[in-house]
Parts: C-alpha cells; structure tokens; sequence
C-alpha cells in the first residue's frame, strides 16, 4: 500500500524535510499492518529494510541463555526501527517483535540510499535525521544505565 | 530625648530594667572572652578590657582607660538569647501532640554593638520571637576585623534601639551619652539619674563615631556581591578556599544571623518522644541530606553554600544582606579564613570576566 | 512555634502500590488543615521517628489527605507500615503548586515516584493531557489501575527493565517525549521525577519548540520546617519549602546545572 502524505507531514521526525523531500521518501516506501507476535527480523538476518512506526509498539530483543529473549527498547509511534542497513555488515544486531497492532511505514533503504547519492540535500538532511533519532536512543540509554529510579535505601 | 549618664547612673539603669521585670543581658568577662551573661549591675561589665583580634586570633587585653564597651565583637552574640543553641518543640505521648512552652524570658540588651543591633533585626525577621529592649552603644573603637561600614550597619546605632549610648572618657570623666529611640526607651531613660546633654556632649559623640567609621580593620568590596556570587558559582576560587577550610562549622556558629535549626527526635522506654530544634551549620554534611545522600559533600561546595547564602542569595530570600561585618566568622576561623579577602578575589575574578569551567 | 506543632491525622485506609509504596488517606482526628493544592507538600510525623515531607497524591475534597509514601528510610518505612487507626501529625500545605490556569494542553512527565505529586492533575480539565510516566518495571509503576481507567488522558508508560508479560514501552521517557504529537504554542508541560530525569526531559521539550516560561518541575531538597525557617532545604536563591518545590524551568535550570549547589 502507498503512502498517505499525511502520515509523513505529521511525523515530528521529518520536520526538517520538505514536502518534496517527504513525497521522495514516500516514493521508496509503504505501509504495512502487522499483527501483535509478528516478528519483523532475526539477530544475524540481512538488513534491507527500515520502519517508521506510525502506531502501535515493537520490541527489541535479544537472546541471554538461560534467561531467553530480553526485551531491550521498544519502538513507538514516530520513532525509527532499524539501523544495521547502515553500515557493514548489513546483518540485524538485535531481533524484532510486534507487541501490540502496528502500522508502519517501512522504507526500502537500498532505494533510500539511490536517492540520497543522486540528492546531496536530501542525503545530508536524511544524515542529521538519522543522527538525531540515534543521538536521542543513545541518550536515553545511557541515562536509563543510571537507574535513576532505584530505592536508595 | 538625649541625657548624659556617669557610670551610678549606668547601674541605675541595669537597676532599672531589672525592676521592670527584664533579664538584662551584657558582657561580662568569663574564660578569658567577653562573653554575654545576666547583670545584676553595671559593675559586671568589663570595665577596662578590650580585644585584640585577628584572623583566627581573639585574645582580652588590658585598655588604659576603664571603658566598659571598648571590645569587639566576642565569640557569643545574641542569637543565644533570640534563637537558643536548643529549643524543646513539642512532645508527643499516648494522649496526644504537646507544643513546648514559649518561655522565652523578657530580655533587655544592654551594650549592643551597632553590628549586633543589625544581626538582632535581621535574625528577628527570620525567627520572631518577643522583641527585647535594647541599649546599644555605639562603636567608637572598632576591631582589627570590624567591615561594619562597608555593610552599612555601623559604626553608629541604626534603627531598632530603645536606648543608645556613646561611652566617652576624657578629662571631663567616665560618661554615657544616652538617646531614646522609642517611647520606652525615653521613660526609661526618665527613672534614671543623669544630665541633659549638651550640644558639645552630642557633637563629641557624632565625632567619636565618625572617626570610628574611619578606622575600621577591614572592609567589604564595593561592588554588588549577589553579582559577584552568582558570577562565581562554578569558580575555582572555592576550591582553593576549600585546601584551608576544616569545614568545622565554627563561623555558623558564631556568626549572629546564621540561624538555620535541625530538628531532633528522641524517644524513651517508656514511649514518650519529644521534637527539638538545635543549630545547624551547612558546613554539616548531612546538613543537605536528601534520601540516599547529602547533595553538598564538598567542602568547596559547603563554604560556596555559606558565603553565597550570607552575602548573597539572603537578598533574594529576605531582602537584605545576612552579613553585618562584626567579624567573628574571621576570628573564631581555626584556619583564619576571611571573607572579606575570599569576597574580594571572587570580585577581582568576575572583573577578569569571571572563571568558568 | 506554632508552626512546628503536628495536627493529629488518622490512618483510614492503606493500599498497597508496589513492593516499596503505598498510598494512605487520612482523616483528621479533630482540628482539620486548610486545603492542599496539587503540588504542594505535608510534613508527615511519625510518633518518635521523625518527619518527612510527602507531596498530596489526590484531593478527595472530603477532608481527607491522600498521600503515596515510599519506603526509603526510617521515618518513611514506619508511615510506610502505618496500618489503619494508626494517628500521624501532620503539618501544611506546605510550597507553591502545579501552574494550571492557562494550560491548554498539559503534558505530564512523570519518573518512579514522581507520579504521585502529579496524579491530581489528571483530572484537571484541559483540551488535552498526555501522561508520560517512567519507572524501573512493571512492578514499580504506580496507580496502574487507575492509570488503566483514564478515559480523557492519552497514556505513555514506560520502563526501563520490560519482562515477558509487559506490553508497554522500555525505554526512557524522553524518547516517546521527543515523537509524540505536541503543538507548542499551546502546551504546559509538568515534570516530576528525579532531577536528571528532569533535565534531560526539559531539554528534549526545548528542542521541540516549547519555551521554557511554560515547563514547571518539582524539585527537591531537604525539606524540614516547611516555611524556610530552617536553611535546609536551600537551592541557590530559593528556599524549596517555600518558593519551591513547583518551580519553572527558566529558574531552575542554572541551579540544576550547577554542582553541588
């Protein structure tokens, strides 16, 4: 299924892309519905596709034996999934899960990578999106290692 | 009302007061200090001792003269008397909460240095209480560590006196004058045998102090010093202070308007328990205790907490500044730290453009 | 020294919250307080133990005090036990309260306990509220029913430890607060938690476009007369009992950023 533009316009996400630069986005992507327990990829599987979760949550996880799978992140409405397509070798680091009914815009990164070479602007203002979405992941991370909540006592 | 008083008509007053129901307080020589204690006559005061003080130094001389207000500031002030070391708050038992009694004595001051006489309204303004009468006597030998001008609150008695006295001694002999600044203070004033003054007796007193006005020991920078504070927050000058700072709480306590109070609870076998207050220092670790931890365990951060809040943020909490410049916090300091040289490197960093970091 | 005398409260119910919180309503034994506002804080008294300020968790309006304690010391741990029929004094309202009067859309950013400062605000009426709340796990979150029954509040709960049986968010709050919908020209925001978490969700709200002028924090210090007599509780200018502990974020971020202070 094709994008609806409105779906685009309204992530806090792209806000610093133009509506052209939205429609080029939504031209290498499409919707999908996913039921809860579908799993999107496998740890080790080939990274060739990115989502942007427009509603519903999907959890990231990996496998600790003897514990099982452990949910590390989960990914809400406006945020991204997925960023192994970035770099070598192109394989998923941890595993995804659909825990509640989720729609997403899933972009196909190979097409989005064409754009961007062909597209400098576009490529450098996708660069600062990705920096700022992985900037804020990484931040909360860090602060969520201080356990901030624990009893003190 | 301006009336002369020899040294008879100075225990008249005591006498006086002391007729009228009040506990006065004054100094009185004890453990090798002029200290502050109940007088039963003027004959308790130290007549002819003075100071001699320095940065971590205190020591009682012998003057020359019997002048019995010519010393400094001394490691006691009134804040014993308006916010005592310990106060009972309230009991608590199977029958219920009990507020402690408010049993405070009706306190007469008497020779209430202009320093003090700001500290006693500053702190009044902070605690309440009944308000004592008060005799000042105005500051005409200022100390090696008096700033009391830079900080506007003397060498002459400013507002809040009943009663001010100018000690003089000269070839016309050992006298007080005495002004009423009250109704109370002048009917007092009425009981006591004296002379009216004369205009020389209030021109010799006005020149007294204001020769005292030039001879303070120290002096406050001339600058804003709420700016000079919130510049300097993050300023490496703390740390510095901090390598001589014992973080021993000894300026807390003697400084007059310090007034912050821990509470206590204890409990007996019996299951009685009872709330006091005590004095608190900021240079107390858990002084800042949040669950879990103090926030300030620096020492760096403990004395930017204290010089801050003294000359500083006090503005922004009570309008005024919660220093006078008696100079005991430079005295009683085991390590001899001086705020007015610590307030004057802080100035000096924030005219280079501050240090930050 | 009237104002450090307790009135006597009694216990009336205990509901267990978590494994360390519980949230007690008291009822006054005779002489009752002036109403408390949301935001605003007790000194709670435990017979011999101590005293410990505790903010309100809800206002009944029928006279009672609702308070969410947790158990992190002494005189915590015994107000946290206190059964029904046990008496506690009480002293307050105590300090400035949440700034509601112009919110057109209110975004509540809670952390761990901090939620209960803020669950009276819940009900105000506003265009639009979003409650963010975080916490360590599924076992720590607070009001979990009643946060399931909102029907006017758009609900974001995350925590940073998730099990098998937590369909929620794990994560920290301020990434739901860096993508959720948020117009800025109309939307006050409310934080409570601790301080870093406070911090770093101001900052995220900055970069969104929200002025500083229209986030507010509760902030903390050691809080023990309640009406800055005391000296404890001082941050920088302000003594929190008083001039705190709601304070915006304009005032409180140098002194959040300063160490030690």
């Amino acid at each position: 299924m094709t994008i609806p533009m409105t779906d685009l316009d309204a992530l806090p996400l792209l806000t610093r892309l133009s509506h052209t630069q939205r429609a080029a986005i939504a031209g290498v992507s499409r919707i999908e519905t996913y039921e809860p327990g579908t799993r999107l990829f496998e740890e080790g599987g080939l990274a060739d596709q990115c989502w942007v979760v427009l509603s519903g949550c999907v959890m990231i996880d990996t496998v600790v034996p003897p514990r099982g799978r452990i949910t590390l992140q989960s990914i809400g409405p406006g945020e991204l999934l997925g960023w192994s397509w970035l770099v070598p070798p192109y394989r998923w680091h941890f595993g995804a899960t659909v825990v509640s009914p989720t729609r997403a815009a899933v972009v196909d990164t190979g097409a989005l990578r064409v754009l961007a070479d062909e597209d400098p602007a576009l490529g450098y203002q996708l660069s600062l999106i990705l920096i700022d979405a992985l900037l804020n992941r990484l931040q909360a991370t860090r602060i969520r290692l201080l356990d901030l909540y624990r009893n003190p006592s | 009302m301006n009336v002369v008083l020899d040294l008879d008509g100075l225990d008249a007053l005591v006498r006086v007061l002391r007729r009228d129901g009040r506990v006065v307080v004054g100094p009185v020589l004890r453990d090798d200090a002029i200290t502050l204690a109940e007088l039963s006559s003027a004959a308790g005061l130290p007549s002819g001792w003075g100071v001699e003080t320095g940065p971590g130094h205190y020591r009682v001389r012998r003057r020359a003269d019997a002048a019995v207000f010519g010393h400094s500031a001394g490691p006691q002030s009134w804040k014993r008397f308006l916010h005592p070391p310990r106060r009972r708050l309230l009991s608590s038992d199977s029958s219920g909460l009990h507020p402690a009694e408010d049993d405070a004595p009706n306190y007469a001051f008497l020779g209430v240095r202009p320093c003090d006489l700001a500290a006693i309204a500053k702190l009044r303004q902070i605690v309440g209480g009944r308000a004592p009468f008060v005799v000042a006597a105005q500051c005409t030998e200022p100390g090696e560590l008096c700033f009391c001008a830079s900080m506007g609150c003397g060498p002459a008695a400013g507002a809040g006196y009943d009663i001010a006295l100018t000690e003089r001694i000269d070839s016309d002999g050992h006298r007080f004058l005495a002004t009423s600044g009250t109704d109370e203070g002048a009917e007092v004033l009425a009981r006591v045998p004296a002379r009216p003054a004369s205009p020389n007796d209030l021109a010799l007193a006005d020149q007294d102090v204001e020769a005292a006005t030039r001879r303070m020991g120290r002096a406050m920078p001339e600058l804003d010093l709420r700016d000079v504070l919130t510049a300097n927050r993050d300023s490496a000058h703390w740390e510095t202070v901090a390598e001589r700072c014992l973080t021993c709480g000894n300026c807390t306590m003697v400084c007059p308007t310090c007034f912050c109070v821990s509470v206590e609870d204890t409990t007996d076998l019996d299951g009685n328990a009872e709330r006091s207050q005590r004095w608190a220092s900021c240079f107390e670790i858990d002084f800042s205790y949040l669950h879990g931890g103090a926030v300030r365990t620096s020492g760096a951060a403990r004395y930017r907490q204290w010089m801050t809040h003294k000359l500083g943020t006090w503005h922004d909490q009570f309008g005024t500044s919660g220093c006078v410049g008696c100079g005991r916090c430079i005295a009683w300091c085991p390590a001899g730290i001086d705020i007015t040289e610590e307030a004057a490197a802080l100035a000096t960093m924030m005219e280079l453009g501050g240090e930050r970091p | 020294m009237t104002t450090w005398v307790p009135t006597p409260y009694e216990v009336v119910t205990r509901t267990v919250e978590t494994h360390d919180s519980v949230t007690l309503t008291l009822r006054p034994v005779a002489e009752s307080l002036p109403a408390f506002r949301p935001g605003q804080f007790a000194m709670l008294y435990a017979h011999g133990v101590g005293e410990v300020p505790i903010s309100i968790s809800a206002i009944p309006g029928d006279g009672t005090l609702v308070h969410t304690i947790r158990a992190v010391g002494a005189v915590s741990r015994t107000l946290h036990d206190a059964g029904p029929g046990t008496v506690i004094g009480v002293r307050g309202p105590f300090g400035t309260a949440w700034r509601l009067d112009d919110a057109e859309d209110l975004l509540v950013v809670a952390g761990g306990i901090g939620l209960a400062p803020l669950r009276p605000v819940l009900g105000h009426p506003a265009k639009r509220t979003v409650l963010i709340a975080g916490a360590r796990s599924r076992q720590d979150l607070l009001y979990q029913d009643e946060i399931a029954q909102l029907s006017d509040v758009d609900v974001v709960l995350t925590v940073d430890h998730g099990d098998h049986d937590w369909h929620g968010r794990v994560g920290f709050v301020t990434e739901p607060l860096a993508s959720i919908p948020l117009d800025p020209d109309r939307t006050t925001a409310l934080l409570c938690g601790p301080e870093p978490m406070m911090r770093f969700c101001a900052r995220t709200l900055l970069g969104r476009g929200l002025p500083a002028e229209r986030i507010q924090v509760s902030l903390e210090r050691n809080m023990q007369c309640g009406v800055g007599l005391c000296g404890h509780c001082q941050l920088g200018p302000l003594l929190l009992c008083r001039d705190g502990p709601v304070t915006g974020y304009p005032m409180a971020e140098p002194l959040l950023l300063a160490k030690e202070l």
